[in-house]
């Protein structure tokens, strides 16, 4: 509840932009034109959804001769779960005062 | 007890030598909740709005808004949970066991809340993150 990981949940909301991440953790580096091959969607539309993707550190390009190589980077997802270990650790805190509260309280 | 964190949701269960229907008021009464969870006006009644607040924090200005969208008297409790931009579902579980109740607390779903497309695709992200668990998991 302190910062969110605002970028890399907003980028992973865009069901083609998850597509692009997922095949990255599962095949490797690849370049767009791969990409596109299997997305379904523009080359222009591919690179524009790795650009977010790149900006929220989830992707990491090496440009080599004509083509740029773009592969996945999991260690952006740290901030997602830290996040949300902050939620459980609130949780824990809450359930306590709670069984507090239930030992005061009538039947 | 404490429940495990994983990628998809929070999970925090307990078990509490009370009835269950005791339990539930402190669930799901106004002055009750906030005596262990934050000021509030909550109503358990499905599509009431309600706001949580707690002292503002740096980066966080102290406000949940929620609305109810399930209600089991005794037994369960959903309702949706906005804060700092993120939405997501908490739901609570009240199972009778011998000499209380147990009580599962769920958050889930995480999604940014100013994606309105995105709220027909909770399914397509919840597979996406099984599948991102499965090849982390693979790697490791």
């Amino acid at each position: 509840m302190r910062a969110t990981p605002d970028g890399v949940f907003k980028a992973l909301a865009d069901p083609t932009r998850r597509a692009i991440f997922e095949r990255l953790m599962r095949n490797g580096e690849q370049t767009v034109g791969a990409l596109t091959d299997e997305s379904g969607v523009s080359q222009p539309m591919v690179s524009k959804h790795l650009g977010v993707l790149r900006l929220a550190g989830l992707v990491r390009d090496r440009p080599e001769g004509r083509s740029v190589h773009y592969r996945a980077d999991p260690s952006a997802l740290a901030p997602m779960l830290e996040w949300m270990k902050t939620y459980a650790t609130f949780w824990r805190g809450r359930f306590d005062r709670l069984e507090n509260l239930l030992n005061r309280m009538d039947q | 007890m404490n429940g495990p964190i994983t990628t998809r949701s929070v999970i925090v269960e307990r078990q509490l030598p009370h009835p269950a229907e005791k339990v539930w008021r402190a669930l799901t009464q106004g002055p009750l909740i906030e005596e262990w969870l934050m000021k509030n006006d909550f109503r358990p009644v499905v599509g009431h709005k309600f706001t949580f607040r707690s002292e503002p924090m740096p980066q966080w200005d102290g406000v949940i808004d929620g609305e109810v969208t399930e209600v089991q008297s005794h037994t369960r409790l959903s309702y949706t949970w906005s804060a700092s931009g993120l939405k997501s579902v908490v739901t609570w579980t009240l199972t009778p066991v011998e000499g209380g109740t147990h009580l599962r607390m769920e958050q889930s779903g995480f999604r940014p809340d100013q994606e309105a497309n995105y709220r027909g695709a909770t399914y397509g992200w919840q597979r996406f993150i099984s599948n991102l668990e499965r090849v982390l998991g693979e790697r490791a």
